[in-house]
């Protein structure tokens, strides 16, 4: 089997639970509570899978120490402003680590950020009443479908999420043609998508 | 309320959720998206596998250093500025590059054929700009060294693969040789991200 030729050990741990399905009831504590307690944890839970991050992107050890506590500290700062209409609080936490992480480390204009007009959308796509629950199950779905995924699909889903790597670094890094790099990242996708389909 | 028919594809709009596209192909993605509710939705379980993915990576290095007391932090309170609602162009584009759709400074390239480059960060790679075409003008035969989307802003443009009105993207690569063709009636402007330079066919 074509493994990754990457010099770190695989950065996944495919039958694991991720470690971040408690994170609804965490975030939501810490719109609420706003204490001490709350602050630690977020730092203690997610502070190294940051890090590491930030270090997969070329980031030296001191930079991926300041750039995770920068992600935490924006989480911190915008917690109040989550809402379950942005997707799960990992895909928020996702998504601040991402941006800075394209700020900082690529030095580029983060093209993801959409104003919060634009992000909330239509009335129409609010989310529901229930949506924090549903949003839980889409975590576990996506997580279950990940871990179902051939290992050939969830290196180059890797590759492009964990090292931030375009379709033809992804190819080069294999030693695969493009076009199977794309086909094997959207069988992958079109099994996360079936895996959310009946949650719409 | 635009309908939007063509968009990126999802391999495409994966790469833009994790954060590894060059950066004038995350613009042009950034627009549609910002015009296009399903691929915002789409963008979300795109961000949840990157989020399921980092949660699942080690856990190793030590202790992150909490740097200061929650108490000692001023909570942001965003506030929409309302950037983009009234020049005309999506917000994402007004934001970043400060245009209003009237004050571009297009520059001509052909007969019913303008264009205005947009800056990119320094040691970006590709290309981004706009460009306008006059109602029933044609853009030039030309080939393409890598992947280009092309988001339509106002109006609507044909080639062989169909038309494209307002908010469509088209998502083409390499292999693909087009001649857009502008609206008979309001022509277009459209954002252009290309990977690697233009081949012109004779």
């Amino acid at each position: 089997m074509l493994r990754p030729s990457i010099d770190s050990p695989p950065a996944y741990a495919p039958r694991s639970v991720s470690a971040w399905g408690w994170m609804p009831d965490s975030l939501s504590r810490i719109a609420t509570e706003r204490s001490d307690g709350a602050f630690r944890r977020l730092f203690e839970e997610f502070g190294p899978q940051i890090r590491h991050y930030m270090m997969r992107h070329g980031a030296d050890a001191a930079t991926a120490e300041e750039l995770a506590q920068e992600t935490l500290l924006a989480v911190w700062r915008k917690a109040a402003q989550y809402s379950a209409a942005k997707g799960t609080p990992a895909t928020w936490m996702f998504s601040i680590a991402r941006n800075l992480r394209i700020d900082r480390l690529r030095r580029e204009v983060c093209w993801q950020e959409l104003s919060d007009d634009v992000a909330e959308g239509t009335p129409s796509e609010e989310a529901p009443p229930d949506a924090t629950a549903s949003e839980h199950e889409r975590q576990a779905r996506v997580q279950a479908a990940l871990s179902a995924l051939p290992d050939d699909q969830r290196d180059v889903v890797m590759l492009a999420f964990v090292e931030g790597l375009a379709h033809h670094a992804i190819a080069e890094r294999l030693s695969l043609p493009l076009g199977t790099v794309k086909s094997r990242l959207r069988l992958a996708y079109q099994k996360v998508r079936a895996a959310l389909e009946d949650l719409k | 309320m635009t309908v939007i028919r063509h968009h990126p594809d999802s391999v495409t709009l994966m790469s833009f959720a994790a954060g590894a596209l060059a950066e004038p192909l995350s613009a042009a993605c950034s627009v549609h998206v910002s015009m296009c509710a399903q691929c915002r939705g789409e963008l979300r379980d795109m961000e949840l596998v990157g989020a399921t993915l980092l949660g699942s990576t080690p856990m190793g290095g030590g202790r992150v250093a909490v740097p200061v007391k929650p108490r000692e932090l001023q909570l942001g309170v965003h506030t929409g500025d309302g950037v983009g609602k009234r020049n005309g162009l999506p917000e994402p584009l007004a934001r970043n590059y400060g245009l209003v759709l009237d004050e571009i400074p297009w520059k001509r390239l052909a007969p019913g054929v303008w264009q205005h480059h947009l800056a990119l960060s320094r040691g970006a790679q590709g290309e981004l700009y706009l460009i306008k075409l006059a109602p029933g003008c044609r853009l030039p035969l030309h080939g393409h060294t890598g992947a280009e989307l092309t988001v339509v802003l106002t109006g609507a443009f044909s080639d062989a693969s169909g038309e494209f009105r307002r908010g469509d993207m088209q998502d083409i690569d390499n292999a693909i040789e087009h001649q857009p063709l502008g609206d008979k009636e309001e022509g277009c402007v459209c954002l252009v991200a290309a990977e690697g330079p233009y081949l012109l066919k004779g």
